[in-house]
């Protein structure tokens, strides 16, 4: 864990996302804020009929720590079934970042992968809210 | 008054001396530039010696107790109440509420004057620069009388458009919300004629006045206000404590807000009496050393002198204004520095405020970044959220160009020059 919170991979992704833009026909979508500075996270899933994710997509604004973060964590959910999804936890998140986050900024870090969350956890039963 | 003829006559490091916080360095080693005095103000030695006075002498509530230490303190409360009356110039000391801050002093007048005399049909006037604290209350107000909210328009460079006034405060409005000075732009706006304007229509008129207070001299009977709110901690006093300027009449008017102990003459199983004022809205045990110390922070500002205050800070906003104007991709929100006060807004491209904020951090420079509780406003700016910059007359041009330096710096680390 570095405490330098701008490294080159983190300014990368936030330069040249992975994956960001909208994403035609998803299979589920959920978009969220983070009220106290206004960053803001869309995620689209594409996913199999096996429940694999075929194609993530994240959208949105804010700091280069948000960011950066959804970018990272599209790219890694690709492949992962929704039941590896419902594993995924904060800590794996905060992993893929590799800096050290305060409390503050854990919030930014985690923005998308909250959106996530909710998203999965949305589609055991009740309907994700758009 | 022209600004740029007055010479500043403070002596800033002998002024920075009365604030112990100012001479000790960040965590690892940076002294601190602290640019964030629309957030919070920084507190004289004599604040916090105020505030341990009272707690080692004289600890005991108000209003209540026949023993000595209950007098002692009660007298320290409303000398501290005719301080504040002075430094507005009210005409009465009942007329000085103490309240929690700004939030719970608009809140005050919104439930305790707006719930009343608020209905179908009424219109309240704000406009898109105000702070949520002078937005929401009204929304609330309005939600629950069947009143509605209009907006004054803005000018393109954030000042309040006076020439569309008349399509928009008419006999319809009852009320109109107006912020002394933007705590996002800056900008300084012009009260006496809204009030004048206001009450030709039979409105009445709230200034919230958390930016403008600590910062220019302010005449309640002068300028007509009906009411106007401030905070203590952003005039160089103890949070928790605000204040609620309003007319006697008005005041006496209004129904009690919170009920509880204080506010009452008297109490039957059924019903209540309440109190004269200010007792009627001082409902509870109030912020007691929090109140005694604004006084001893009021009496701070007024010792230096509102005059050579604004120039100093004048001065700093000038600076900051010519500085960050040559960094690259970056954009100042608000009109030109003789329009406002010393506050400067700015978004950088290509750079998050966040990301600001924390690179601007590390160098010492303390600023604050996000949105500023003004939605509606970042909404119209078309853009997610800005860094801000606030001035206090302790700060100096050498802080002034570290920021500038410090943003040059944050735009080098992403990789943008």
């Amino acid at each position: 864990m570095s405490d330098d919170l701008y490294q080159e991979h983190i300014l990368d992704h936030f330069e040249s996302p992975y994956h960001k833009g909208p994403l035609e026909n998803p299979t589920c979508m959920h978009r969220d804020k983070n009220p106290i500075c206004g960053d803001e996270i869309q995620l689209a899933l594409k996913v199999d009929e096996s429940g694999k994710v075929q194609e993530a997509w994240f959208d949105g604004h804010g700091c280069a720590i948000s960011q950066a973060a959804a970018s990272m964590l599209v790219e890694e959910i690709e492949g992962k079934t929704l039941e590896e999804l419902r594993d995924f936890d904060a800590q794996q998140m905060l992993d893929l970042l590799k800096v050290q986050l305060t409390a503050t900024r854990q919030k930014c870090g985690l923005l998308g992968f909250k959106v996530l969350k909710t998203m999965v956890y949305s589609l055991d039963g009740t309907p994700a809210e758009n | 008054m022209t600004k740029s003829a007055l010479q500043p006559t403070l002596d800033v490091s002998a002024v920075r001396g009365d604030f112990p916080i100012l001479g000790k360095p960040l965590a690892e080693g940076q002294p601190l530039i602290y640019l964030d005095n629309g957030a919070t103000t920084q507190k004289p030695q004599c604040v916090i010696d105020k505030v341990t006075e009272c707690y080692e002498n004289y600890n005991a509530n108000v209003h209540r107790g026949v023993h000595t230490l209950g007098d002692q303190v009660t007298t320290e409360l409303e000398n501290a109440r005719e301080t504040v009356q002075n430094l507005l110039n009210a005409a009465a000391v009942e007329e000085i509420i103490f309240t929690a801050g700004t939030t719970a002093a608009i809140n005050l007048v919104a439930h305790g004057w707006g719930r009343k005399f608020l209905s179908a049909g009424d219109e309240i006037l704000v406009n898109l620069m105000e702070h949520h604290a002078n937005l929401v209350p009204w929304q609330q107000a309005a939600a629950a009388t069947g009143a509605t909210l209009r907006y004054l328009p803005l000018t393109p460079d954030g000042r309040l458009d006076l020439t569309r006034l008349d399509e928009v405060l008419t006999e319809k409005t009852k009320l109109v919300a107006v912020t002394g000075m933007s705590n996002v732009l800056g900008t300084i706006n012009p009260i006496d004629e809204l009030a004048r304007r206001a009450h030709a229509v039979g409105a009445v008129i709230l200034v919230d006045g958390a930016q403008s207070v600590p910062h220019q001299p302010v005449d309640v009977q002068a300028s007509d206000i009906d009411f106007l709110a401030f905070s203590g901690h952003k005039i160089y006093g103890p949070t928790g404590i605000g204040v609620l300027y309003g007319k006697a009449a008005l005041l006496d008017s209004m129904d009690p807000f919170l009920g509880g102990g204080n506010m009452i003459r008297y109490v039957y199983e059924d019903r209540f009496e309440p109190a004269d004022l200010p007792a009627k809205f001082e409902a509870g045990t109030l912020p007691i050393a929090q109140a005694i110390a604004l006084g001893t922070a009021i009496d701070y500002v007024t010792d230096l002198g509102f005059e050579a205050i604004a120039a100093q800070e004048h001065q700093l906003t000038v600076r900051a204004q010519e500085r960050l104007a040559e960094i690259p991709g970056l954009r100042i929100y608000g009109p030109a520095p003789e329009h406002k006060g010393s506050i400067v807004s700015f978004a950088v491209e290509g750079l998050h405020s966040h990301d600001m904020g924390e690179l601007l951090d590390r160098k010492g420079v303390e600023i604050r970044v996000g949105h500023h509780c003004t939605m509606p406003l970042h909404d119209w700016l078309q853009v997610s959220s800005t860094s801000r910059a606030s001035f206090a007359f302790y700060n100096t041009l050498e802080e002034v160009d570290a920021l500038a330096e410090a943003i040059l710096y944050a735009r080098k680390v992403f990789r943008l020059a």
